[in-house]
């Protein structure tokens, strides 16, 4: 679509389960500041069936919600999704469209773009305005996170990207926000969908979630063998915190790919991270760089890792860690 | 059932520099390979053949020397491959080239189910695939990582989800995109190489598979890379100092000041 009489900013609110996403929050945030930045409306649209929160789109910062509840999209159908998603958008005509780079977004946000015909930029890690021509600009690592591009769509609209979760930050609610929710109905018999969801299977790991954990103790290839990550659940534990790790322990079977960090894992950004027996290469530094604070526990004094720790410890995690348990044990 | 299979050549190592005069890309003196999530999606095709007959078409997009990462697609077992060439199509963002693809998808015409991998190495989007599906009008699903059964028109597959996996029907024709849990890629057989080196790709333009003009290279491209350059690491970085019980102290007091312990 050309980019004639397009306004406002939309953003994806996704739900899982009637429960709003994290990363809705997070690039409500970031999309007030755009709208406010070209002087337009922030309008979040959601899909699903008995929603709870709704209100709390506008209180993080919307103007308006698109709000379509129908049993039929209780489950995440991508094929509807798609489908309504671009009939909105042709509808209403917004100049920019953010959506969250998760299993889902990454799945059917490309295929709005490709009803639309417009461009899309994936997995972005940064979102700005450039004044003198109204353009989005998006930025995102590419080759495996070694390197950053900066992405425009000059002519097409709307200017969609998916964010990657964790960047930017959520903003604290308004209960005083003024906005309108407006209730749109579903269009079943305009698109059919040919998937069927028959099962989910929920991964039983960890109490705390990854994603959402203060504080994350990963263990890398450093470990050795799979034991050994008794040792850095015994330092989670230790902590309250959830258990991440690098992709060859994953590989290897050691732990579930739930728990990975990294370019093709986790993007996450706790107040703490502890990364034992792991180099940092690049992969895995592009999903947990924007921690906080991060403590390396490494034997190779040359590791990458090192360069990216607040504080780093050189030595055998086979020492330190028991040593660290002890520690916060008896204090 | 007939399979396409959609793979492409990416540099070999993703360290990448910046040529600070033209601020491109120098990807000298690396070698080519095929995009290592693209092997899984080949593999399951080979996989799926041996289980249920039918053939193994693998496709590409690119220069003319992604003729060897198709020629190992028949190495591996494959028993067609087709390479869209052409200069015309340089400068293709993901809109432009799913396009393309569609465009040699219905040329080649039969087929059943098309794989192709999660994401590549390089433009690292993950977007063709699913762009690619609804150019086609095909039903997608994203990130499998098991085949569990397949039926008359209709497939049964597991894709993984952040917090699970879940099962999913749809009719065929399909197409997937594929995560690297859904099966060991095998290295080329001594059959398949001679095969290989005999076989013939077949290198299509974009007349030759009668692309629209504009919708193709830079001009099908809806976006533009304005801007490389190498991210802004912060640097922190610094040493504990000490003894091993000392060093640990001194992380616990610092976890303590910060007040996240
Ligand atoms: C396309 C692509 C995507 C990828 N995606 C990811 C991703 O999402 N996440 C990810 O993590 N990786 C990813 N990788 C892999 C990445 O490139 C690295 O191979 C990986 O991160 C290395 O993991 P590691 O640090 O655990 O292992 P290694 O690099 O082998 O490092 C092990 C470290 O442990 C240290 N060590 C060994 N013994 C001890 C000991 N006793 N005490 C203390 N330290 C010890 C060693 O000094 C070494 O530094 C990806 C790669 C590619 C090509
Ligand atoms: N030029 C190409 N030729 C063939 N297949 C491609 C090409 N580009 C992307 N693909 C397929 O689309 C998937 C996702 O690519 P991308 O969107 O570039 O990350 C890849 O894993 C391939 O299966």
């Amino acid at each position: 679509m050309e980019s004639n009489g397009y306004q406002g900013v939309w953003t994806f609110a996704e739900q899982r389960n009637g429960k709003l996403k994290r990363v809705s929050y997070e690039i409500l945030a970031r999309g007030r500041e755009l709208a406010d930045t070209l002087g337009t409306e922030l309008t979040a649209v959601c899909f699903g069936h008995n929603i709870s929160e709704v209100d709390q789109l506008i209180a993080h910062g919307a103007d308006k919600v698109y709000l379509i509840d129908d049993p039929a999209l209780a489950v995440n159908q991508e094929d509807l999704c798609a489908g309504e998603l671009a009939r909105l958008i042709r509808e209403n005509k917004p100049e920019i469209l953010l959506a969250g780079a998760t299993s889902l977004g990454r799945a059917f946000i490309p295929r709005v773009a490709a009803i639309l015909q417009t461009g899309l930029t994936a997995d972005c890690t940064g979102l700005d305005i450039d004044a003198g021509k109204k353009l989005l600009l998006q930025t995102r690592p590419t080759f495996g996170g070694n390197m950053m591009a900066t992405i425009i769509c000059k002519d097409k609209r709307p200017q969609m990207a998916t964010v990657r979760p964790r960047v930017f930050k959520k903003k604290a609610p308004d209960a005083n926000r003024k906005g309108q929710i407006i209730k749109v109905d579903f269009k079943k018999e305009a698109v059919t969908s040919r998937t069927r969801l028959l099962n989910f299977v929920e991964n039983i790991t960890e109490s705390i979630k990854l994603e959402d954990a203060d504080i994350i103790v990963s263990g890398g290839r450093g470990l050795g063998k799979p034991e050994n990550f008794k040792l850095i659940e015994e330092l989670a534990e230790a902590l309250g915190a959830a258990v991440g790790s690098s992709r060859p322990p994953v590989d290897e079977g050691w732990i579930p790919y739930s728990h990975q960090v990294g370019q093709t894992g986790k993007t996450v950004c706790p107040k703490l991270y502890f990364a034992c027996g792991i180099s940092g290469a690049v992969q895995h530094l592009a999903g947990m760089q924007s921690s906080e604070m991060i403590i390396a526990i490494n034997s190779d004094p040359d590791a990458p890792i090192f360069d990216v720790a607040t504080y780093g410890i050189v030595g055998d995690l086979f020492q330190v860690v028991p040593l660290l348990i002890n520690k916060l044990k008896c204090e | 059932m007939n399979i396409i299979v959609c793979i492409k050549q990416v540099p070999g190592t993703t360290q990448v520099k910046i040529d600070p005069q033209t601020n491109s890309l120098v990807r000298q003196g690396t070698k080519n390979i095929i995009n290592p999530f693209d092997s899984y999606a080949l593999e399951e095709g080979v996989h799926l053949k041996e289980r249920f007959g039918g053939k193994v078409t693998a496709l590409s997009m690119g220069p003319p020397q992604a003729e060897e990462i198709l020629r190992e697609a028949i190495a591996c077992g494959a028993d067609q491959a087709f390479l869209v060439s052409d200069r015309l199509l340089g400068g293709s963002d993901t809109l432009a080239t799913s396009y393309t693809l569609s465009r040699a998808i219905r040329k080649i015409a039969d087929f059943d189910l098309v794989i192709c991998g999660r994401q590549t190495a390089d433009g690292d989007t993950g977007q063709v695939g699913p762009e690619l599906a609804e150019t086609m009008g095909l039903p997608f699903v994203a990130y499998v990582n098991k085949i569990e059964e397949v039926g008359a028109g209709q497939i049964r597959l597991q894709r993984m989800v952040e917090d699970g996996y879940e099962v999913i029907e749809t009719s065929l024709p399909a197409m997937i995109s594929v995560v690297k849990e859904i099966n060991v890629p095998r290295l080329p057989s001594l059959r398949g190489l001679a095969r290989a080196k005999s076989a013939a790709v077949i290198v299509w333009t974009a007349a030759d598979i009668e692309a629209d003009m504009s919708r193709i290279g830079l001009n099908g491209s809806a976006t533009k890379v304005i801007k490389i350059f190498f991210p802004n690491r912060e640097r922190r970085g610094e040493k504990l100092q000490g003894c091993m019980e000392e060093q640990v102290e001194t992380l616990v007091q610092k976890l303590r000041e910060s007040r996240v312990v």
